[in-house]
């Protein structure tokens, strides 16, 4: 056996890769929330359709998204294959466990939180990454009044009423009209998919207690990780905590959260 | 006999490590809230011998909290309800009288029940065989002073080495996870002169021998932090992973 081999089948090593990809995931959650803030933005979603443009076709974010999708699998199939690793470890169990006594009930509930997470990721990115990719999203036109930043929006269809497309992902042309210049630009129209989405209640639901679950997993799991790559100390410690409960287990999940509910009830 | 104690007790029984085994309830009677919870076992074992019953067999030893024999999971937690004492240092009035007490064995693959309460805790030394050592030559001890150790260092030495492998990580742990054992007996001599040189070789010969006895992987609840009666830390956990990555990353060896 390689050391490699040793390595990566040890419980240690096994953990490490749940740890990397854990902590890698977490810094996606980040970059995914503050990009997707743009939903919340006044203009009928051209800054949210653009971003989703230069999102799938950026080679750079094209090449880390690869990694993020191995991640996940990494992450999820690593992290139940040891969870039932460990069921085996104490194939009878006790009639009577005080887990509440020295545990928080998070750290002893990852496998559940997490798989709820993965039946989550499923439904999102079939109904928007696997649409965006390979569904039949319709283009819109915008018309953005570079003088006073105006922006008016219309469906990019033809005089028959049927929808259009444009070879590029996104076509960018300014033109002039009584002396005004204006910005046309045609894309497809993701933010109208995403707002027709969430006026489903029941999706909504899906969304607000997956989460709930990211939440309740990232506020044992963040500062876990760390421990498992053998980062623990007083030093930075508090940071790490800090993070995991505020950062990761509050503000991610809340601003994700408010998106949905925003379509909902008041958009 | 006025504020003694009738309890009820529900003691795991099996009678060998292949036996299903299953609960007996025993009532106690008359048990002072100062006797420990093995001198209420051996006041129940007395009764059991005189009525011709098989007594209830349990490991204990030093009685003093020392020794790490004594071994009972007590109503969901090991140890009983207390913090930093082993079994032997719980008494009974940290129970209330009326009270229904719950007791079984450790419960772990790599720690087969041998008889009722007690069990085969050698996967332990099995671990600690295969390298929670330091190798030196026979002789004359060195003068002390010749090995300068940084007091903090020394502390934290002395306070992983206070691990009396008792078991209770394991059995607090959700996953059997036996970390905080083997990272206690990793940190004693990572932390020391004396451990460095074979510092690599024995943390990677511990981790494998402690995934062979088949303990589960460490997810960090720190049920085992909270449940030991010596107050091992965490930290040991981080340095053996940290130890651990680093000695794959960087031995020597093939």
């Amino acid at each position: 056996m390689s050391w490699f081999t040793r390595m990566f089948t040890s419980t240690i090593g096994q953990k490490l890769i749940v740890a990397l990809t854990g902590l890698f995931l977490s810094t996606f959650l980040v970059v995914h929330m503050v990009g997707n803030l743009q939903l919340f933005k006044d203009d009928q979603g051209m800054s949210f359709n653009l971003y989703s443009v230069f999102m799938t076709s950026n080679p750079l974010i094209k090449t880390v998204s690869y990694i993020l999708y191995l991640s996940i699998l990494f992450h999820a199939f690593k992290g139940l294959h040891l969870a039932y690793k460990n069921l085996k470890a104490r194939p009878v169990g006790y009639a009577v466990v005080n887990g509440k006594a020295n545990s928080h009930w998070t750290s002893r509930s990852m496998g559940v939180l997490g798989t709820i997470i993965l039946v989550f990721i499923v439904v999102h990115m079939n109904d928007f990454w696997a649409e965006y990719k390979f569904g039949h999203i319709p283009y819109v036109q915008y018309e953005e009044n570079l003088q006073t930043g105006e922006i008016k929006s219309k469906p990019y269809i033809d005089e028959a009423g049927n929808p259009k497309t444009i070879a590029k992902k996104v076509e960018e042309t300014i033109i002039s009209k009584d002396g005004i210049d204006y910005k046309l630009t045609i894309t497809k129209d993701l933010y109208a998919e995403v707002a027709e989405a969430f006026n489903n209640p029941l999706l909504v639901l899906l969304y607000v207690i997956a989460m709930f679950a990211v939440g309740f997993h990232l506020f044992h799991g963040f500062k876990s990780g760390f421990q498992t790559l053998g980062l623990n100390h007083p030093r930075y410690n508090p940071a790490i905590q800090f993070l995991s409960t505020w950062v990761f287990a509050v503000i991610i999940p809340a601003g994700f959260a408010a998106m949905p509910l925003y379509f909902l009830l008041i958009k | 006999m006025s504020g003694n104690m009738n309890l009820t007790l529900k003691v795991w029984r099996q009678k060998n490590k292949d036996d299903r085994g299953k609960f007996e309830t025993y009532p106690v009677q008359h048990i002072s809230p100062d006797m420990s919870f093995l001198e209420m076992f051996d006041v129940l074992n007395e009764r059991l011998i005189n009525e011709g019953k098989d007594p209830v067999a349990f490991d204990h030893d030093c009685r003093e909290g020392i020794c790490g024999m004594c071994s009972m999971f007590i109503n969901g937690r090991p140890h009983g309800p207390l913090q930093g004492v082993t079994t032997c240092q719980l008494h009974m009035r940290s129970f209330r009288n009326g009270d229904t007490i719950v007791v079984e064995p450790w419960r772990a693959t790599a720690f087969p029940v041998i008889k009722d309460l007690a069990v085969d805790r050698s996967a332990f030394d099995r671990v600690i065989s295969a390298g929670g050592f330091i190798s030196v030559n026979t002789g004359n001890a060195q003068d002390a002073n010749s090995i300068p150790v940084p007091k903090d260092d020394a502390d934290a030495a002395f306070a992983a080495a206070t691990c009396i492998g008792c078991g209770a990580c394991v059995a607090a742990c959700k996953n059997a996870s036996a970390m905080l054992f083997v990272s206690a007996k990793v940190s004693q001599f990572a932390l020391l002169p004396q451990g460095q040189a074979e510092r690599q070789e024995r943390v990677l010969s511990m981790v494998a021998q402690m995934d062979a006895e088949g303990f589960g992987s460490c997810t960090n609840t720190g049920a085992c932090e909270a449940e030991c009666p010596k107050g091992i830390s965490l930290s040991n956990i981080a340095r053996m992973n940290r130890d651990y990555i680093g000695a794959q990353l960087s031995t020597q060896k093939a």
